[in-house]
């Protein structure tokens, strides 16, 4: 190529970059991406914002409470009377009610959650487990309220023909009801973690003679534990945060659960509960609601947590 | 290994019998598995099926076109199914602008640094936090510090952020599962990257986002419990101001500060009353919320399945 060609090239790559990006156009896109990525980050950083104005609006209602109200009482107190004369503020009656509640739904979760993942992830077939996977995430899509109409409605009536002194409104169906609606959440994060477990450790199981059960039991389980554990954790965030089906179900009476066939408020279905009703903004028994949520939201803040670690362990063993 | 393996007179392991035991249990927990997919299958369809005998006979042209009424059978859901539509406009105006730009910054622009790390953690943990929560946060806030009232505008803000994570972690997944190529393809071509992002990877990354926003909105439909807490009406006999109006500007954004009554909010005050009448009404709610819940979820499943079959 001779000298004149290569400078011809050169110019003709001159003209190209003055025809396609311009000093102009190079700055003023220089500029909008700047902002739109400013944008962007305060789009992300909302998210903190959200978080931080939730333990604000709940610690500040919660102070002006605690100001009124001893925290010894308030952890000890075993009654939960804020709206009569002698307000009495036991935290206890509404979170016995709350574990109770939870409780039951994990004892129906659990086990059935970890069997239907060990089923889904290690004996269903590929085409059975496209049917089944979608299923379960209509079940997680059906509204709370209509899951409540359905425990109040449809289940209570049938469960008081075998078991008679069963209370129209109970902890036991509410529990039972929210173990199924807590079931798709357990076993899409436990099938995730047992689907992470590499198949070669499958195949060495099998090349031992283990059955399908065996090598579930005995490598896969123990291979996905921290997020087969997680799985438990978040369902239990969840049932522990479960607000309408107790509220239409699980009756309103403030006392400590003891009894699962008979009613009683949880946490959430006391916030409800007041909500409803025409208190002052400002009264005391008012700022209740805003403890009660403090009181849940610290709940289920360390289950979250532990089950965000135990994830995070799990993705970075495989 | 237990007694019944080992044969009692040559004492050596009778290995027949352990494949026989290891096959018999393998079987008996396929079975327990199947049946207990067989009772949750059953529930959902008990559920529905519920649903349809107490609620369908009651479904008529007039229980759209009514208000609600002291008199269960005259009783209907126009103010309620108004308000859901609003609400949920407002709500998607909020969370899909939002969600997908906080989505794009966290896949493609956020550097790897204890901020990122943060706004990882805060997110993952919102979506876990109880619903009722972001109703206590939107009645302090926007009730009680904004003074907004008890209007559509903060139903819509409070079922945004509700909603903002399911949004995000979509945004994201949308965009990881798009090929390294992509991007390397729009910078090759000169483009920026604002300009990767909006001309080649949302468009890319539309169904999967799609999915999220879609599996968003139903979940924020079917929410009860924050709009209790922020104070949603139930008794609404009247229709906030319409959109569109014949004189310019031809939109009118009034509606945002109505007051307001949404479906699932009509439905558990038909629920705690005492009459069977209003029962019918909140199960014919109820059938009409399922239907559009489901049916939003059937369609981001079928989007998610059309996804993975052109990916393969």
């Amino acid at each position: 190529m001779t000298t004149a060609e290569l400078s011809g090239v050169s110019e003709r790559r001159a003209n190209y970059g003055r025809l396609v990006a311009s000093e102009a156009f190079l700055r003023r896109r220089a500029i909008t991406g700047n902002v739109i990525g400013v944008l962007l980050f305060l789009a992300a950083a909302l998210s903190v914002l959200i978080t931080a104005g939730i333990v604000f609006v709940l610690l500040q209602e919660s102070i002006l409470f605690f100001r009124q109200v001893s925290i010894l009482d308030f952890l000890t107190d075993t009654e939960w009377t804020p709206v009569f004369e002698n307000p009495r503020f036991g935290i206890i009656t509404l979170v016995s009610g709350t574990l109770m509640t939870t409780l039951i739904g994990l004892a129906v979760a659990v086990p059935a959650g970890t069997i239907l993942s060990i089923y889904l992830s290690e004996f269903a077939r590929h085409r059975t487990r496209e049917i089944i996977k979608p299923i379960l995430e209509l079940l997680a899509g059906v509204p709370t309220v209509a899951f409540g109409y359905f425990a109040l409605f449809f289940l209570t009536p049938i469960f008081q023909t075998f078991i008679p002194n069963l209370s129209g409104f109970n902890l036991l169906v509410p529990g039972i009801v929210i173990g199924i609606m807590i079931l798709p959440y357990i076993v899409s994060v436990a099938e995730d973690a047992m689907r992470a477990v590499p198949d070669s450790l499958r195949e060495g199981a099998f090349a031992l003679g283990f059955t399908r059960y065996q090598t579930a039991v005995r490598v896969v389980i123990p291979g996905a534990f921290s997020g087969v554990t997680a799985a438990y954790l978040l369902g239990m965030s969840r049932a522990v945060g479960e607000t309408m089906v107790v509220a239409i179900a699980a009756g309103q009476q403030a006392k400590i659960a003891l009894n699962p066939l008979e009613g009683a408020a949880t946490i959430t279905a006391y916030i409800v509960q007041i909500s409803l009703g025409d208190l002052p903004h400002n009264s005391l028994a008012y700022l209740t609601i805003f403890v009660a949520g403090l009181t849940l939201f610290l709940m289920t803040l360390v289950f979250n947590l532990i089950a965000f670690w135990l994830r995070k362990k799990y993705r970075e063993i495989y | 290994m237990s007694t019944e393996t080992v044969n009692p007179v040559t004492g050596k392991i009778d290995e027949q019998a352990l494949v026989t035991k290891a096959n018999r249990q393998d079987l008996r927990f396929a079975i327990i598995g199947f049946v207990v997919l067989v009772v949750v299958m059953a529930t959902l369809f008990a559920l529905v099926l519920d649903f349809m005998i107490d609620g369908v006979p009651r479904i008529s042209g007039e229980f759209l076109t009514n208000y609600p009424s002291r008199r269960p059978e005259q009783a209907g859901i126009l103010s309620a199914w108004v308000g859901t539509t609003l609400v949920m406009s407002a709500t998607a105006m909020l969370a899909i602008p939002i969600g997908v730009a906080a989505g794009v910054y966290l896949e493609e622009y956020a550097p790897k640094n204890w901020l990122t790390d943060i706004i990882e953690i805060n997110v993952t943990n919102l979506a876990g936090v109880p619903s009722i929560i972001y109703g206590l946060l939107a009645l302090g806030l926007f009730v009680q510090i904004f003074r907004l009232g008890q209007t559509i505008l903060v139903a819509g803000m409070t079922l945004a952020l509700l909603i903002l994570p399911i949004i995000i972690v979509a945004t994201r997944e949308a965009l990881r599962s798009i090929p390294l190529e992509t991007r390397e393809a729009a910078f090759g071509l000169g483009a920026d990257k604002w300009q990767a992002v909006w001309m080649y990877l949302l468009p890319a990354g539309r169904p999967g986002i799609l999915t999220g926003v879609i599996v968003g909105m139903s979940r924020a439909i079917g929410e009860t419990a924050p709009i209790i807490t922020i104070g949603a009406l139930t008794f609404i006999a009247f229709l906030p101001p319409a959109p569109l109006q014949d004189t310019f500007p031809f939109v009118n954004f009034d509606w945002l500060n109505s007051p307001y009554t949404v479906m699932p909010i009509q439905m558990f005050n038909w629920i705690s009353r005492p009459q069977a009448g209003f029962h019918v009404a909140a199960a014919a709610t109820g059938v009409i919320l399922l239907s559009m819940t489901l049916l939003m979820n059937g369609l981001a499943i079928y989007i998610r399945y059309r996804i993975r079959r052109s990916s393969r």
